[in-house]
């Protein structure tokens, strides 16, 4: 227990002398987060500053083993480093799909090789990753891809079409699934990594009800794959596609807090003159603080690799649903300024489009309706799901 | 961390297997019930549980107990739930322990309590409704020490209790926290008319009407006009004891109707096998864990002393009350007409989580608390 007094009392020390000012202030909407990657157009000096101090000390990913560029944190420090950033309302340095959903992957099933050749890129935030999931006929049926990868000997020829591609055109490379082969419909899918450079690979941005387009189309023609970018065995994806699933699923999860654990939704509204969305904020306050404490809970079971494995789904629909709820009852609290889509006060109409982006979360990732099955099936064990 | 030590799992296993043994529906619920029993529990499975230390799980050790804290008592909590196991457990063991901790009075009834053969009650509501500030029960000087006049009711194991702490106002008046006084009455204290009360569940719950009581001043518990602190103090572990029953009961509601969902054939499918069931069964066990990990919190902050304690409190029994109902709804729904009937267990579940529901203040009194504090 000394030891982690005398890592506490380090981290604050050097969190102190090294996080700029600047990224100590809350992040005023999503723009502000710092993807890097080749081409990301850092916002301020301080923001390329804090990724560059943090990644050099792999403190991007703490609990990453050293050799991959990680923070070889155990769980304890881990959460030390995460309470002393909080403590000083330190921003997070990367926003990262390598982060959250990639590197568990890789160091799960990649080769030495490819752990070392993509991680510490992943942790300095050098490369930007997008996820090549769903396609137009495969959506909540993921397993039905059609995307081809031909076997040419020394390399793959990829042909298709993926879509919902979260920020394809400003990603550097895509974890991709792909059909090697027709002859079972889990078993002949695999998962590929390439350059979204390489010859073939073209991007159409997909406008949402939010006006934004943070989606795209993304499409393969002939496109030429080294056979060293394929992670796992050939037509064994699937098992590597759920495992980075059960990520995503525990990081789309953690969007329900919103800010709910610091800061409960009645006191973010403020005063609220109608009798009954009142209670409505009252009971949707008991279930957010209720979601945090399952969070922490849940956290702590996966660290201690407690969880059942389906107990993502669980907190994915959880989360989801809560947020949805969360930002109606912002829209009814905000009455008519809160439908304003373009105006000053509005901050170019903030409110709205969130709520229409949260529409998404119980969608994306698997919809609600696919995590209750999960769970009904896996945890449940109920006949026939 | 929010994981269970080694000795904590000890603890709810051991309790588990106890209750799943000795603390069952057809041994004690059932049984008290049919028999007419006065008490609405047995006093043999108070003394077994005795016997294994649980009575005094939360009496300091100086005082004879396991001193043990919130969460060790939730663990149990949750176990008495599943197996609706009528006890006084939570009034005596927990919530009259915490008043009485620090104090003469406890010195004088932990030994009992300790060795089941005490039992303890709780007198807090006045109306329909918990209010606790709302306390108008009167606490007249007189003498050397004080006369009570005034009405109590839901007062869960009042007519078998052997103590009754009465929350009495000294001063101020009605809506005030300060000015609340706690009381230990005796059973037989001359003037206390005690009609014993059976509620919906078969449990007992008793209705006291006090015309100037007289006690000494040596049975104020802690200090005069300041009651409203110890009366938190007792009525957090309590609602977070309740908490932790009504996460136990949805919990053993589900894993029947999940059993049933299994085995029910209609259409020639078994039910279980209908997706809009399926649908509604995951979604309630997510809301009982949720419910279950919101609870503990609650008792861990309690146990640390943490400010977030009361706010955390009013989370968990607003969550379980919310969540237990709703398991209890969909378990009679989804038994279709055998869950109607007094021969399947699942309507006892049905009964039981009204009425905790409501002890110590039902959902809406808590949101009502969190909208309170968090605004």
């Amino acid at each position: 227990m000394a030891d982690l007094e005398t890592f506490r009392e380090q981290t604050r020390a050097w969190l102190e002398a090294n996080c700029p000012p600047e990224m100590r202030t809350p992040m005023r909407s999503e723009d502000d987060a710092c993807w890097g990657g080749r081409h990301f157009k850092f916002q301020s000096e301080a923001q390329e500053q804090w990724l560059r101090v943090m990644g050099e000390k792999g403190w991007t990913v703490p609990d990453w083993p050293a050799a991959y560029g990680g923070g070889g944190l155990s769980p304890a420090e881990t959460k030390i480093l995460k309470e002393e950033m909080k403590a000083i309302g330190a921003r997070n340095p990367l926003s990262s799909f390598g982060i959250s959903m990639l590197g568990p992957a890789l160091l799960k099933y990649g080769t030495e090789e490819q752990k070392k050749r993509f991680l510490p890129e992943i942790a300095r935030g050098e490369i930007r990753w997008c996820q090549g999931y769903s396609e137009p006929g495969a959506g909540s049926d993921l397993a039905g891809l059609q995307t081809k990868a031909e076997d040419m000997g020394d390399h793959y020829l990829v042909n298709g079409q993926k879509v919902w591609t979260s920020y394809a055109d400003k990603a550097d490379w895509i974890f991709c699934l792909v059909r090697t082969s027709t002859e079972s419909k889990h078993g002949g899918i695999s998962f590929l990594l390439f350059d979204m450079e390489s010859e073939g690979v073209s991007t159409k941005p997909i406008l949402l009800i939010s006006g934004y387009s943070p989606f795209c189309e993304t499409f393969f023609d002939n496109v030429r794959v080294p056979k060293d970018q394929l992670v796992g065995e050939v037509n064994r994806g699937w098992n590597v596609a759920k495992y980075l699933l059960g990520h995503e699923r525990e990081m789309i999860s953690g969007m329900g807090l919103g800010s709910g654990t610091s800061k409960t939704l009645a006191q973010s509204l403020g005063e609220i003159d109608d009798a009954i969305l009142a209670a409505e904020v009252a009971l949707f306050d008991v279930d957010a603080l209720a979601f945090a404490a399952m969070s922490e809970h849940f956290i702590d079971q996966l660290k201690a690799g407690e969880a059942h494995p389906a107990m993502p789904s669980m907190m994915k629909y959880a989360g989801t649903e809560l947020n949805k709820k969360r930002h109606e009852l912002i829209m009814a609290a905000g009455g008519s300024d809160a439908l304003e889509w373009e105006s000053e006060r509005s901050r170019g109409g903030k409110a709205p489009r969130e709520w229409l982006r949260t529409k998404a979360n119980s969608i994306e990732g698997g919809t609600s309706e696919v995590q209750l099955g999960i769970v009904a099936k896996h945890i449940l064990q109920l006949p026939g799901a | 961390m929010t994981l269970l030590t080694d000795d904590q799992r000890q603890l709810a296993d051991m309790t588990r297997s106890f209750l799943a043994e000795e603390g069952t529906i057809k041994k004690q619920l059932r049984h008290w019930r049919d028999i007419g029993c006065k008490d609405g529990f047995g006093h043999g499975l108070w003394k077994q549980m005795a016997e294994l230390g649980l009575t005094g799980l939360a009496i300091p050790e100086e005082d004879g107990g396991l001193g043990l804290g919130a969460t060790e008592a939730a663990l149990v909590m949750e176990e008495v739930g599943r197996n609706l196991t009528p006890s006084p457990f939570l009034t005596t063991a927990l919530v009259a322990v915490e008043a009485l901790k620090g104090t003469e009075q406890g010195k004088r009834w932990f030994p009992g309590i300790i060795a089941g053969e005490t039992v303890a009650a709780f007198a807090v509501d006045e109306g329909p409704h918990h209010r606790p500030r709302q306390i108008a029960l009167e606490a007249r000087r007189s003498g050397n020490g004080f006369a009570l006049s005034g009405t109590k009711q839901f007062v869960v194991h009042g007519a078998s209790a052997d103590v009754i702490l009465v929350a009495a106002r000294t001063a101020g008046s009605a809506g005030e926290a300060e000015g609340l006084t706690l009381f230990a009455v005796p059973r037989d204290a001359a003037g206390l008319e005690i009609e014993n009360v059976t509620l919906a569940d078969s449990s007992k719950a008793a209705r006291l009407t006090l015309s100037n009581v007289a006690v000494d001043a040596d049975a104020v518990v802690g200090e005069v006009d300041h009651g409203f602190e110890p009366l938190r103090r007792a009525m957090r572990v309590g609602r977070t004891g309740a908490a932790a029953e009504m996460v136990g009961l949805a919990s053993g509601a589900s894993t029947m109707t999940l059993d049933y969902l299994k085995q029910r054939k209609q259409f020639g499918k078994l039910i279980g096998e209908f997706q809009v069931l399926q649908h509604r069964a995951a979604h309630l066990f997510g809301e009982i864990e949720i419910a279950r990990a919101a609870t503990w919190k609650a008792a861990e902050l309690v146990d640390k002393g943490d400010d977030r304690a009361g706010l955390m409190t009013h989370v968990a029994k607003a969550k379980a009350g919310r969540v237990s109902a709703l398991a209890v709804q969909e378990a009679v729904q989804m038994h279709g007409g055998i869950g109607m009937t007094d021969e399947h267990d699942i309507g006892l579940y049905m009964k039981r989580e009204k009425v905790l529901d409501a002890l110590f203040g039902d959902s809406n009194y808590h949101a009502r608390m969190v909208r309170m504090l968090a605004a």
